[in-house]
């Protein structure tokens, strides 16, 4: 039981990756707000967390607006006590050719991946401190790593989440809050189906991961634990790779 | 138990980081073999694991020896069968500035810290690809990362690592091999007991890391255990800092 007696808030937590995460979460000990847009989706993970012994929250939250984050992060606490352990999880995942990307698509990358990870550390400072310390979490990407031709707001967005995490680290490191970036490669998600199942950007993308698989989300959920844990106690503002090779070469 | 069925062989597991993995593994149900050229302490590990139910055996190795590579990883398939797990882990230390380096000391220090990591990682290739796979683990330091005022030989020997393990990761994705670095900042350990001796030295090795504090040599095994057990099936060619965000500024 590597999270027991833990809270934990997870943003995107309706989405695979976030569900996974949640759901591993609770089977190591820990009590899960789960923060999503998808209610429908999203209750339904809660509600099978708890089904299944564990104990889990689910709490609507656009993680673009700041009173969405205060609200939840006050759920949080209000149910099951000061937040340890925050997962900025929450992301959107569009190829955008530069000089054909709309300052509106741009905005909108922008506010959901880099804002959207800003206000949820911003908002759950407070109640890290009343829990003592805690462990951040951001969901960055390999596009936060290295450049590629088709996607260029996401590359940047995911940028400024590597970054933001090292700040925030140094910022909040004397007040024991660690805070660390999980970059995935491609992960066999509905976030990249389109992708992959384009008939010239799906093989080229596929022989450049030398393992020769997408990863699965169980694989970055597992990264995660370790982060979000205490196995990782002199882990702060560091980047965490799970790509199967692809940013090595 | 994270480590059921597996083999793993620990260099410079007589010294406190190597030692604190070798237990650690041993705990997590792996078959290890300590190696050392220390051998009382090396032997004192592998008793205390086997004292504590575990399973060990102690290997006398020289990493810069390629014929004692061979007897080493032979000992490892005659008692266990195999190589599942090689954690480089041995080297030694050295502060000397560049323009006060020795060309011997230069070599000394390549030849335990670089030439010991190749030599180990080329030696257990056959057994781990036979076995359909395994993980290699680097133990490098921050100095491979940014630069100092003390040592020379050292700090270069640290940074060739990531490129030994980058170079692995991509040669044997497909044999089911992985490699990473794993890059510690400042361990509690006797290999910097000199600069550790006086308080100010102590408060030196410490000004400069956000967490305040040095880190212990057990956060640095769980740090090797994530990357040495399958919990990481999908990281290679990649490295993971633990440095209480000392490189993160």
């Amino acid at each position: 039981m590597k999270l027991e007696g833990k809270v934990a808030v997870i943003s995107g937590a309706a989405g695979a990756m976030g569900a996974i995460e949640a759901r591993l979460f609770a089977a190591e000990g820990a009590k899960v707000l789960l923060g999503d847009l998808a209610e429908e989706d999203g209750n339904k993970v809660a509600g099978e967390i708890e089904a299944s012994g564990g104990q889990a929250l689910f709490h609507r939250l656009d993680v673009t607006k700041e009173s969405d984050w205060v609200a939840a992060i006050a759920a949080a606490e209000r149910r099951f006590g000061p937040v340890d352990v925050l997962i900025n999880n929450a992301g959107v995942y569009r190829t955008t050719v530069i000089d054909k990307t709309t300052v509106a698509d741009w905005d909108d990358i922008m506010a959901i991946n880099a804002r959207g990870v800003f206000l949820g550390t911003k908002s759950v400072i407070p109640s890290m401190r009343r829990a003592g310390g805690g462990s951040i979490v951001n969901i960055s990407s390999t596009a936060g790593l290295v450049g590629n031709a088709v996607e260029g707001a996401y590359t940047a967005s995911k940028g400024a989440v590597r970054m933001f995490s090292k700040a925030a680290a140094i910022h909040y490191a004397a007040e024991g809050i660690r805070v660390n970036s999980v970059h995935p490669g491609v992960i066999d998600t509905k976030m990249v189906e389109h992708l992959m199942a384009d008939p010239e950007l799906g093989p080229l993308v596929m022989s450049k991961i030398p393992m020769g698989r997408m990863g699965t989300a169980a694989e970055v959920a597992k990264m995660v634990l370790f982060l979000a844990s205490d196995d990782s106690s002199y882990t702060t503002g560091s980047e965490l790779v799970v790509d199967g090779g692809y940013s090595a070469q | 138990m994270r480590l059921l069925e597996k083999i793993a062989l620990v260099t410079g597991g007589g010294g406190d980081i190597g030692g604190a993995q070798a237990r650690l593994f041993a705990r997590e149900r792996a078959r290890v073999v300590v190696t050392d050229v220390a051998e009382e302490a090396g032997q004192q590990v592998a008793s205390d694991i086997a004292a504590d139910g575990g399973s060990a055996l102690f290997v006398r190795l020289d990493v810069s020896s390629e014929s004692d590579w061979e007897a080493a990883v032979r000992a490892c398939v005659d008692r266990f069968g195999g190589v599942g797990i090689l954690v480089n882990n041995a080297g030694v230390y050295q502060t000397e500035a560049i323009e006060h380096t020795a060309l011997d000391d230069w070599e000394r220090v390549m030849g335990v810290n670089i030439d010991g990591a190749f030599l180990g990682t080329k030696a257990v290739i056959p057994s781990m690809r036979s076995r359909g796979g395994g993980a290699i683990v680097n133990v490098a330091s921050t100095t491979a990362l940014v630069g100092s005022k003390r040592s020379s030989a050292y700090g270069a020997s640290k940074a060739a690592l990531l490129s030994l393990s980058r170079h692995t990761a991509i040669q044997h994705a497909a044999d089911g091999i992985r490699a990473n670095t794993l890059v510690p900042g400042p361990v509690e350990t006797e290999m910097i007991a000199e600069n550790l001796a006086t308080p100010e030295g102590k408060a030196a090795s410490v000004a400069r890391v956000p967490l305040g504090r040095l880190a212990a040599p057990t956060e640095i095994a769980y740090a090797a255990l994530y990357l040495a057990s399958d919990v990481s099936s999908y990281v290679t060619g990649s490295h993971l800092v633990v440095d209480g965000g000392l490189t993160a500024q």
